[in-house]
């Protein structure tokens, strides 16, 4: 399962599509958007996406991961538009026949798709909005804060 | 010939715009048709370095050369999770 939502992800859902008898261990990641960031209070995130192209990019994050551990299924979803205050942004579950792959495979997955899909964090904050990873100082000039890891 | 461009994020909100086409010589690379943007807009300039770049949903690298009719994403820092 791949998807990008524009709704609350159903958790339970991208579990239950990498459910498989024959595995030992599910791991679920579950990114949830964040009340502060760098000392400053966040009232919402806002999520855009490049679909077509985040949708194949979240694929080929799932190829690979099947090629590198003895996995037996992976699902990422990832929420866009406005996403309120502690609710989750992103859902990756991978299962396999035994727990460190799926850990492994699963952190890997999360780490990649900070890095290559084309998905964009917007920060509301009180008294004003900044696109997150774009500021970078004299690069993107607008914001002063430090990219989010 | 014609080339298709989709921004995003910090770049749509400063084009005003999630779509543009844009003329640029045959054989003309990426690298052309970002400093074609460039001269259009000099604000850009400084965004240089950290801009990265999809020919019909592929990362390419600067040199590629772009073909009638390709769609060209100008792809800020990505900050998605």
């Amino acid at each position: 399962m791949f998807q990008i939502v524009d709704r609350q992800i159903d958790v339970t859902a991208v579990t239950a599509a990498v459910a498989d008898p024959k595995t030992g261990a599910t791991v679920t990641f579950i990114g949830t958007t964040r009340d502060h960031n760098e000392g400053r209070a966040v009232t919402r995130l806002e999520y855009e996406a490049y679909p077509e192209m985040a949708l194949a990019e979240m694929r080929k994050i799932g190829e690979v991961a099947q090629q590198r551990w003895p996995i037996a299924a992976i699902a990422i979803v990832h929420r866009i538009g406005v996403v309120p205050i502690g609710e989750a942004s992103v859902v990756i579950a991978v299962s396999a026949g035994h727990r460190a792959a799926a850990f492994e495979a699963c952190h890997f997955a999360i780490d990649r798709l900070k890095e290559v899909v084309p998905i964009w964090k917007k920060e509301h904050f009180d008294g004003g909005e900044v696109w997150i990873g774009s500021q970078g100082g004299e690069e993107f000039p607008g914001g002063a804060v430090a990219p989010v890891k | 010939m014609i080339v298709r461009l989709r921004f995003f994020a910090s770049l749509r909100e400063r084009f005003k715009a999630s779509a543009a086409e844009r003329t640029l010589a045959d054989g003309a690379t990426v690298a052309d048709l970002w400093a074609a943007l460039c001269r259009e807009r000099p604000d850009l300039e400084p965004l240089s370095k950290s801009v990265s770049f999809a020919v019909n949903r592929e990362y390419v690298e600067r040199d590629h050369r772009l073909s009638e009719g390709d769609e060209v994403a100008l792809i800020p820092p990505v900050s998605g999770g």
